[in-house]
């Protein structure tokens, strides 16, 4: 593919899209695990497959975010330094990258919850990012006004390099001999971090509704900050629902709650604008970018129903530590960062004919997604009623009883890797064609 | 003096930084637990994590799902230290044998005695109040 300084957004979106085909694999492979215990046990097994799950999904959806935020900038970067910035900062990725899996393959790990990996690979990681603030800061300098969307990127940077950092203080001993401590710490870099990209991530369908509906109001109108500001607020302090049920400060849990309490504002939002939003959709259905930002919307409501929800203490204990946080965490993950990505994708690769079999492919992903999100919502129903029942029967017995919506799951799981992996190769296709013909 | 969007980012910004500092500084204020020894437990967390026993494992219903909550193992009736080396040697139907050195093993069982030490894990020990907020009940 010939680079030209006109295109590293998409050298970024390209890479991404790899990452995530590569996440769908080892997906895959994982969830065949809980159906088949023996399954690649000696090879690789689950303590492999699930970190290379996690960081390639993760990849996916942080190279993306930077290939949102170069590509909403794209007529900003005119000087040969900010594109050699930028390129730099895609090789430090890359040698990242690449140093992770092989420690995965060669069972070198971090050993965190979530997002794991031996730390001397944190390295390239920050000081591409501290690049990527320099580019951000002399692309956006330039700009007077900010629309709400760049308010957002430069939020999702910041906040993605401080949660980052603090990722690694259990590597001193002094927070680390601390167990309650360690692990509040570790929930709360967990929370915002997801948050930061997040927020890069809905700037950029801010962004994208701005372009697509040619009104210039959507960025920069009062409501739109007003939102922007409650999703920092929850960014910030949101992140103690994750750790009701352990014993840290009382007044963590309760900032948490009431914090998170505060979402219903963007619920009710999103049911006032329905009607709006369902007849803007039919006239725009073949319009992929505004399609797959339309399913995003869907899964928003979906995602964030149950995450309010989850984050009533009350709800939270039979729910916590239950598939149901993985349903939240998957369904988000491709319902909500995939599909506002795959957006991006057509968008940028000027994608927009209709297409019969990208339509089969869209609905095929719909469906498998939705299937996958109700096993796992059913499977963590039934552990959670087995978690606080009087009679426990043993682990294995509760687990086994779990099997038929493990492979329900799995089935699900092949539905999505079959659709969202073809419609990313589709637009590799299309992105390295654009590049040679450019 | 009309609140522009770089006055509230930079007020959130301040707020966070003190609550994030908040909790760095609470360490200072823990006693010590005479139940494990401190920095072999923070020695073992290492051993913990350099097995990524957490992929599967959870601590405080945090982790992976393929195996049960380890948090209060050490104390368990029917399970306890012995059964935790046993299980780390020879695996079970669906973990694979770890080859831990004997050092490693003691590091592995001081840090499971901290998180022991540090509470009881069961949701079956909390009471609701009435502003929806979990308790730990004492006896629990």
């Amino acid at each position: 593919m010939k680079i030209s300084k006109y295109n590293i957004g998409n050298l970024f979106l390209v890479t991404s899209l790899c990452m995530l085909v590569l996440g769908l694999l080892f997906g895959v492979l994982a969830a065949i695990i809980y159906i088949f215990p023996n399954f690649l046990k000696h090879q690789l097994g689950f303590v492999s497959l699930r970190p290379l799950h996690v960081s390639s999904a993760i990849f996916w959806i942080i190279l993306g975010a930077t290939g949102c935020i170069y590509n909403g900038l794209k007529q900003y970067i005119t000087k040969p330094k900010t594109y050699k910035i930028a390129l730099i900062q895609w090789i430090l990725w890359i040698v990242a990258i690449t140093g992770i899996v092989i420690s995965y393959f060669n069972k070198d790990f971090g050993g965190r919850e979530y997002w794991e990996f031996n730390p001397i690979w944190a390295l390239p990681i920050a000081i591409a990012w501290m690049l990527f603030l320099v580019n951000f800061y002399l692309l956006v300098k330039k700009i007077k006004d900010w629309p709400v969307y760049i308010w957002m990127w430069l939020t999702g940077v910041i906040f993605f390099f401080f949660t980052f950092s603090e990722n690694y203080l259990w590597i001193f001993p002094y927070f680390r001999e601390h167990f309650i401590t360690d692990m509040t710490i570790q929930w709360k870099v967990n929370g915002s971090l997801v948050g930061s990209w997040n927020q890069i991530l809905y700037g950029t369908a801010f962004f994208l509704m701005d372009k697509i509906s040619k009104s210039k109001n959507t960025g920069t109108n009062k409501f739109a900050f007003a939102m922007y500001f409650l999703g920092l607020f929850n960014l910030m302090f949101n992140w103690g629902h994750h750790i009701y049920t352990l014993p840290t400060e009382n007044y963590i849990r309760y900032i948490g709650y009431i914090v998170s309490m505060t979402e219903w504002i963007f619920f009710i939002k999103i049911i006032y604008d329905w009607k709006a939003s369902i007849s803007k959709f039919q006239k725009k259905y073949y319009y992929f970018p505004y399609r797959f930002l339309m399913a995003a919307d869907i899964w928003v409501f979906l995602n964030l129903g149950q995450a309010i929800l989850m984050s009533i203490p009350a709800i939270n204990i039979y729910t916590h530590g239950t598939h149901i946080t993985v349903a939240h965490a998957m369904g988000t993950t491709i319902g909500i960062n995939t599909m506002i990505l795959l957006a991006v994708c057509f968008e940028f690769f000027n994608r927009k004919e209709k297409s019969n079999y990208l339509n089969y492919l869209f609905w095929i992903l719909q469906i498998s997604l939705l299937v996958f999100w109700l096993s796992l919502n059913g499977a963590g129903i039934q552990k959670g009623i087995w978690q606080l029942s009087s009679h426990q029967e043993s682990y294995s017995k509760m687990m086994e009883s779990l099997r038929p919506y493990f492979i329900v799951f799995a089935i699900a799981a092949f539905g999505i890797l079959i659709s969202l992996g073809a419609i990313a190769i589709l637009l590799i296709k299309k992105a390295t064609i654009n590049e040679y013909n450019n | 003096m009309k609140f522009k969007p770089r006055h509230i980012f930079f007020i959130l910004s301040v707020l966070f930084l003190i609550y994030s500092f908040s909790i760095y500084i609470k360490p200072l204020s823990i006693k010590e637990n005479a139940r494990f020894d401190k920095e072999q437990a923070s020695k073992g967390r290492l051993v913990w994590q350099a097995y990524n026993c957490q992929s599967c494992h959870q601590l405080y219903s945090l982790g992976g799902y393929l195996g049960p909550d380890l948090t209060n193992i050490i104390s368990d009736s029917n399970k306890g230290e012995k059964i935790v080396r046993a299980f780390v040697k020879s695996g079970t139907k669906q973990m694979p044998t770890f080859n831990l050195t004997d050092h490693e093993m003691d590091l592995l069982i001081e840090f499971l005695k901290s998180t022991d030490a540090s509470g009881k894990s069961d949701v079956r020990g909390f009471s609701i109040n009435k502003f929806g907020m979990i308790k730990k009940n004492e006896n629990k």
